[in-house]
């Protein structure tokens, strides 16, 4: 099967519980997981619900960046009016939420593509989500301060 | 007495000889997603990074841009790829959260009518742009004005 995806690869730790066939649990020093699965709770749920999360994000910005770009047609005045209230601190700040939402669909977007389409995909995607992080951890560390300084010093 | 026909557990799925728009749209998501990685990152160092960043874009920073056919595609470009990108993942979460059927068809009627027309109108905004329209606002724009 060349198409997976990553709903069914992890899905597949949804319904393929642990603990099935009759296995007595393992005694654990970890806090007890809900249901024993390797889904919930782990790397992968979380991956999709931030993706989810920050795809919605990226989406209602697109219909207004779209339309506060459309502006040019409209008047030099009017674009300028409106692209200046992107410029306030407030404004600057949420441009650090929609960048930081950006970077990280875009890491998480690239690692569900080796997930579906690499054949150590699904060993390595936990590894991967840890990956993914650390890249947006640095891309934040590099954009946040230089972004900010342009912001409220200009 | 009537009787429901249940599929037996684990019976192949039986399809039409159609077209397979949901594996179709699958991949979509992922050519469109690795393009729009290069594009939006693009976009974001250009206009959020170089420079002073967000505190340089007005008017003149666009009619720049646009006066490059580069720009004008890579924009109209990415408009494209990230409207449908955003609006078949939009159309995802409707199908897995809104229970009617009515109520489905709205939304994914309203996303399909978004994505429409935002990418009518931002073509149409990048192609027919005029950056002589209103009062000059820089120098840049006056000597380029002056020559129309």
């Amino acid at each position: 099967m060349w198409l997976s995806t990553e709903a069914s690869t992890i899905m597949g730790g949804l319904f393929v519980s642990v603990q099935t066939a009759g296995t007595p649990p393992k005694a654990s020093k970890k806090k007890p997981r809900p249901a024993g699965t390797l889904y919930r709770g782990h790397e992968g749920m979380w991956s999709w619900v931030f993706h989810r999360i920050t795809g919605v994000a990226i989406f209602f910005f697109l219909l207004v960046h779209v339309l506060d770009t459309a502006l040019v047609r409209v008047s030099p005045e009017a674009y300028d009016a409106v692209i200046g209230t992107y410029q306030t601190p407030i404004m600057g700040i949420g441009e650090v939420g929609l960048v930081a939402a950006i970077v990280f669909h875009a890491f998480n977007g690239l690692r569900i593509i080796l997930v579906d389409f690499w054949s150590k995909g699904t060993r390595y995607q936990k590894l991967m989500f840890w990956i993914v992080i650390a890249l947006w951890v640095l891309t934040m560390l590099a954009f946040v301060p230089r972004h900010l300084t342009n912001v409220f010093s200009h | 007495m009537t009787t429901t026909e249940i599929a037996a557990p684990r019976s192949p799925r039986t399809r039409g000889n159609g077209t397979n728009w949901e594996k179709w749209g699958w991949l979509y998501m992922r050519v469109s997603g690795v393009v729009l990685v290069v594009l939006i990152f693009g976009h974001l160092f250009v206009n959020l990074w170089q420079g002073t960043g967000v505190s340089a874009i007005n008017f003149a920073f666009v009619a720049g841009k646009w006066a490059d056919p580069f720009w004008q595609w890579w924009d109209v470009i990415m408009l494209w790829l990230a409207l449908i990108h955003g609006g078949n993942g939009m159309r995802t979460i409707v199908n897995d959260y809104a229970r009617g059927r009515t109520t489905r068809g709205i939304l994914k009627i309203a996303i399909l009518a978004a994505v429409a027309i935002l990418i009518i109108l931002g073509t149409l905004v990048v192609f027919t742009f005029d950056p002589c329209i209103g009062n000059p606002s820089s120098d840049a724009l006056i000597q380029l004005c002056a020559a129309h």
